[in-house]
C-alpha cells in the first residue's frame, strides 16, 4: 500500500499516543490528589479523637492539698479503640517531672492555654500520632504546669489508607482504560475520512481522472483540491496527446492512400521484375503503415469513448449478424464460412460502436490467421454472463506468447507474413474492460483459436 | 491438688524472692531439642491435659510450666522478658499493657473474633465469671442471695454470723482481684456499699481464689466475693458444702489470655502452643479431660458482656489512678 512512499511516523499513532498519554497523566494525578486528600481526612479523624482524649484527661487533673491528682477517665482510652487494635501511649508531666505514663514518649511543646498540638513521631519503632496539651494549675503558694500527651499508633489509619489507595487505584485504572477506548475511537473517527478518500481513489479505474466529488472534512479540503486540479491537468494533457495521435494518424492515412493508388498504377505499367519487386514491397509497406495508422486511430477513439461510454440496449446477436453480413465478402475470397450460433436474443447495456470495433478486430484476426476453406464460429450467449466467442480452425495462438498478445503492438510469431500493427487484441481488450468485462485467449484442444469477449 | 493447697499456704505472703514459684513443673522428654518456658497464673492441674495434648503432637518439645500470681507475672516478665516464651494470665489489663508495650509478637493465621483477641497477639481462651461462693451452712435452702444487694441485706441482717467470716481478694496483692474490683466499681456504686459492709464485718483478704475456697471448705468463711467459679467447679470435694452464685445484677466476666514473648528464641513452637491452646479451648472437646472453662461468647446468657480487650484496660493501671483507687478501697474495706 505504501510501496515507494517515503513514510515517517503515523498520524494515528501520534494522535492515539497523545490522547492515551494525557489520560495516563490525568489518571496518575487523580490518584495522588485523591489519596493525599483522603489521607488528610483520615488523619484529621484520628486527630480529633486524640484531641478529645487529651482534653478529657486534662479536665480530670485537679490540685488537692498541693498535690496533683489525675483521675484518668476510662473513656479517655476506650475512645481510642480501633479495628486494628492500635497501641496507645500517654504521659503526664508536672513541670519537668513525669507523673505517670511513658517517659520516653516524644512530647510537643504545647502552649499553656490548653490548646492541643499534634505531631507525628516514632515511638518504640512504630509511627505514632501524638496530641499534647498543657494547663497551668494555681495552688495556695505555687503555680505548676501539667502537660498531658496521648499517642496512638497508625495501623488502622494505614489500613484505611491502603483501602482508599486500592479503590482510587482501581478507579484510576478504570478511567485510564475508558480513556484508551475513547482515544482509539476518536483516532479512528478522525482517520476514517482519509481512509475513505484513499479507498475511493484506489478503487478508481485506470482512466478515471474525474475530480473527487464526495464531501471531505475541512482539514482535507486543500489536499483534495490540489489532487483534483492535478488530475484535471493530467486529464487535459492525456486528451491532448490522444487527440494528437488521432490527428496524426488521420493526416498520415489520407496521403498514404494516394501514394498507394499511385504505386498500384505504376506496378501495372512496369515490366522489369526487380522494379516490380520494389514496388510490391513499397505497396506492402504502405499497407502496413496505413493499417497501423487506422488501428492507432481506432485505439485512440476507443480510449476516448471508454471514459465517456454511450451505452444503449444492444442485442448482441443482431450486432454479430450485422458484422457477419459486412465481412462475408472478405471471407468468401478465402472460401471461409462465417457461422453464428445463438439462442434467441442477448440484450445488454453497452456501447455498440465499441463492441462492433472489438468484434471486427477479432473476426479479422480469424480471417487473417486461418487457412482457406475453413469455418469461423461466432457464438453468442446471454447467460450466465453475456459473452461472444470467436472460434476458428486455424493453427491457434503461439502457446508461449499467449499472455502477451493482448499488449500494445505485440504480434505473434505466426504473424510475420501478414500485415498488422499488433493493436487488434488491445482494442478488443480495452473495450471489454470499459464494459467491466474481460478478454480471454485460449487454444481449443481440437486445434484453432478461441477468443472470448466477456461483458 | 494436694501440692496446690500446700503451696498456697506458704506462698500467700508472696514476692520476697522473684524466682520462688507457686508451682513449677517440667513436661515432655528431657532430651527434647526445644524447651518452651510458659509463665502462667493458671494452676498446673488445669493445664496438664492441654500441655500433654500439645506434646503428643510435638514430640521434640518439652515444656517448663511456671505458676505464679498475676501481679507477680507482670513484674517477673517485665524484668526478664527473654526468660519466657509464652505468658498466660487472667489479669487482662496487665496482659494488654504488656502487649501494648511491645512485649509480644503477632501470631498469623489464628482466626479469633475481634473481641477475643488484641493486635493478633493477645488471645483469650476462657470466659470465667467472678462469682459469690457461699457456705451452705450459713443460709437456709432457698434463701441464698442472688444479687449483691441481697448479699448486703443478708450480711446486715445477721452480722454475728458473718463477722470475720467474709472474704474477698486483696486488690493490692492480686492482679485479677484488682481487675475484678475496678470493673465492678465501673459498673455500679453497689460495689462500694458491698465493700463497706464487708469491711464493717472485718473481711479477710486473700491473694487467690484457691485460698478462699480452702477457707470456705474449712468453715472459716461463710461468703467469699469475686471468686473464680471455675476453680470451685474443678474441685470435686466441695459440691456438698459450697454453692456458686452468679450475681444476676451484673456479672463481671474475665477472659484468660496468652501471648508469645517478643524475645523468644522459639517463636514457631511458642506460636504453635498458643494456637493449640486456643483451638482446644474453642473447639468441641471432652470437659472431663479438659477442665478449663471454654471460651464462650462475647455476651453471656444474661446479656452481659465480658470485660473487653481494649486500651481502656490500661486506665486503672495508671499509678495515679491506682493510688486513688487503692486509697478508696482501703478506706472502705480495712476501715
Ligand atoms: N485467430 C488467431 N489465430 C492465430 N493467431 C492469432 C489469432 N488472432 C491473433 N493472433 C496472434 O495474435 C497477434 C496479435 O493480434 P492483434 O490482432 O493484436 O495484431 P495483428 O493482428 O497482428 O495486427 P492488427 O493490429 O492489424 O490486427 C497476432 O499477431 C497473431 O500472432
Ligand atoms: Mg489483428
Amino acid at each position: 500500500m505504501d510501496d515507494g512512499v517515503n513514510v515517517t511516523g503515523s498520524l494515528r499513532a501520534r494522535l492515539a499516543l497523545t490522547l492515551i498519554g494525557s489520560a495516563a497523566a490525568i489518571a496518575v494525578l487523580l490518584f495522588f490528589v485523591v489519596r493525599t486528600y483522603s489521607a488528610q481526612i483520615a488523619q484529621s479523624g484520628q486527630d480529633s479523637i486524640l484531641e478529645a482524649s487529651v482534653t478529657s484527661i486534662l479536665d480530670a487533673v485537679t490540685l488537692r492539698e498541693g498535690d496533683v491528682e489525675v483521675d484518668l477517665p476510662y473513656v479517655a482510652f476506650s475512645m481510642l479503640s480501633t479495628d486494628a487494635d492500635d497501641r496507645v501511649f500517654y504521659a503526664l508531666w508536672q513541670d519537668e517531672t513525669l507523673l505517670s505514663g511513658y517517659e520516653l514518649l516524644p512530647v510537643a511543646d504545647a502552649p499553656d492555654g490548653g490548646e492541643i498540638v499534634l505531631v507525628s513521631a516514632i515511638f518504640d519503632g512504630a509511627p505514632v500520632r501524638v496530641a499534647t496539651a498543657a494547663r497551668i494549675l494555681v495552688g495556695a503558694n505555687d503555680r505548676m504546669r501539667v502537660t498531658v500527651s496521648v499517642a496512638q499508633t497508625q495501623d488502622a489509619l494505614a489500613g484505611t489508607l491502603n483501602r482508599i489507595s486500592r479503590n482510587v487505584g482501581l478507579i484510576g485504572a478504570g478511567f485510564f482504560i475508558l480513556s484508551v477506548l475513547v482515544a482509539s475511537w476518536a483516532t479512528n473517527t478522525t482517520i476514517r475520512p482519509m481512509e475513505r478518500l484513499t479507498n475511493s481513489i484506489t478503487r478508481r479505474g485506470p482512466k478515471d481522472l474525474t475530480p473527487v466529488a464526495r464531501p471531505v472534512p475541512l482539514e482535507m479540503a486543500p489536499l483534495v483540491a490540489s489532487l483534483n486540479s492535478f488530475m484535471a491537468r493530467l486529464d487535459t494533457s492525456l486528451k491532448q496527446s490522444e487527440d494528437f495521435i488521432a490527428e496524426a494518424a488521420h493526416r498520415v492515412r489520407t496521403p498514404l492512400a494516394t501514394v498507394r493508388s499511385h504505386a498500384e498504377a505504376t506496378l501495372q505499367r512496369v515490366e522489369r521484375e526487380d522494379n516490380r519487386q520494389a514496388l510490391r514491397s513499397m505497396v506492402r509497406a504502405i499497407d502496413e503503415s496505413s493499417r497501423a495508422a487506422g488501428q492507432l486511430l481506432d485505439h485512440a477513439m476507443i480510449t476516448f469513448r471508454a471514459d465517456h461510454l454511450e451505452t444503449h440496449e444492444v442485442d448482441l446477436v443482431e450486432l454479430v449478424e450485422d458484422l457477419v453480413t459486412r465481412l462475408t465478402p472478405v471471407a468468401e475470397m478465402k472460401d471461409i464460412a462465417l457461422t453464428v450460433v445463438s439462442e434467441g436474443e442477448a440484450r445488454v447495456e453497452a456501447d455498440a460502436i465499441l463492441l462492433q470495433n472489438a468484434l471486427r478486430n477479432l473476426v479479422e484476426n480469424a480471417l487473417k490467421y486461418v487457412p482457406e476453406e475453413s469455418e469461423i464460429t461466432l457464438e453468442v450467449s446471454a447467460t450466465p454472463r453475456p459473452r461472444i466467442e470467436v472460434r476458428d480452425e486455424g493453427p491457434g495462438f503461439p502457446p508461449d506468447q499467449m499472455q502477451d498478445l493482448a499488449a500494445r503492438f505485440s504480434r505473434g510469431e505466426n504473424a510475420k507474413d501478414t500485415i498488422g500493427s499488433g493493436l487488434g487484441l488491445t482494442i478488443a481488450k480495452d473495450v471489454a474492460m470499459a464494459h467491466g468485462g474481460e478478454l480471454t485467449l485460449t487454444n481449443m484442444p481440437e486445434g484453432g483459436a478461441c477468443v472470448t469477449l466477456l461483458l | 491438688m494436694r501440692y496446690l493447697v500446700a503451696l498456697i499456704i506458704w506462698l500467700c505472703p508472696l514476692g520476697a524472692i522473684a524466682q520462688e514459684w507457686e508451682d513449677q513443673n517440667a513436661f515432655g522428654p528431657a532430651s527434647a531439642q526445644t524447651t518452651l518456658r510458659v509463665l502462667s497464673s493458671t494452676d498446673t492441674s488445669l493445664f496438664v491435659p492441654i500441655i500433654e495434648d500439645f506434646l503428643q503432637e510435638q514430640p521434640d518439645v518439652s515444656i517448663e510450666y511456671f505458676v505464679t500470681g498475676t501481679a507477680q507475672i507482670d513484674q517477673v516478665f517485665r524484668a526478664a522478658p527473654e526468660d519466657f516464651d509464652v505468658v498466660i494470665s487472667s489479669a487482662m489489663d496487665l496482659q494488654l499493657k504488656l502487649v501494648n508495650d511491645g512485649f509480644s509478637v503477632k501470631i498469623e493465621n489464628l482466626d479469633q473474633p475481634q473481641w477475643a483477641q488484641w493486635r493478633q497477639s493477645l488471645f483469650a481462651f476462657t470466659t470465667e465469671p467472678a462469682t459469690i461462693v457461699i457456705n451452705r451452712a450459713a443460709f437456709a435452702p432457698g434463701a441464698v442471695p442472688q444479687t449483691r444487694q441481697e448479699l448486703i441485706a443478708a450480711m446486715r441482717a445477721r452480722p454475728d454470723i458473718f463477722r470475720g467470716r467474709v472474704g474477698t481478694y486483696d486488690v493490692r496483692e492480686s492482679g485479677l482481684g484488682y481487675l475484678f474490683a475496678t470493673q465492678d466499681a465501673r459498673s455500679s456504686e453497689t460495689f462500694w456499699r458491698l465493700m463497706e459492709v464487708m469491711g464493717g464485718l472485718d473481711a479477710r483478704l486473700y491473694c487467690c481464689s484457691g485460698a478462699m475456697i480452702d477457707d470456705l471448705v474449712a468453715g472459716k468463711l461463710m461468703v467469699a466475693y469475686n471468686v473464680l467459679g471455675s476453680y470451685v467447679a474443678a474441685r470435686d470435694d466441695v459440691a456438698e458444702k459450697l454453692e456458686i452464685v452468679l450475681p444476676s445484677d451484673f456479672p463481671t466476666t474475665m477472659m484468660r489470655t496468652a501471648f508469645v514473648s517478643s524475645r523468644t528464641d522459639v517463636e514457631d513452637e511458642a506460636s504453635a502452643f498458643v494456637r493449640h491452646l486456643v483451638e482446644v479451648q474453642t473447639g468441641p472437646r471432652n470437659r472431663e479431660v479438659f477442665p478449663l472453662p471454654p471460651l464462650g461468647s462475647a455476651v453471656d446468657g444474661t446479656g452481659q458482656a465480658v470485660i473487653s480487650l481494649e486500651p481502656a484496660l490500661m486506665t486503672y493501671l495508671d499509678p495515679l489512678k491506682r493510688r486513688t483507687f487503692i486509697k478508696e478501697w482501703s478506706s472502705a474495706v480495712i476501715q
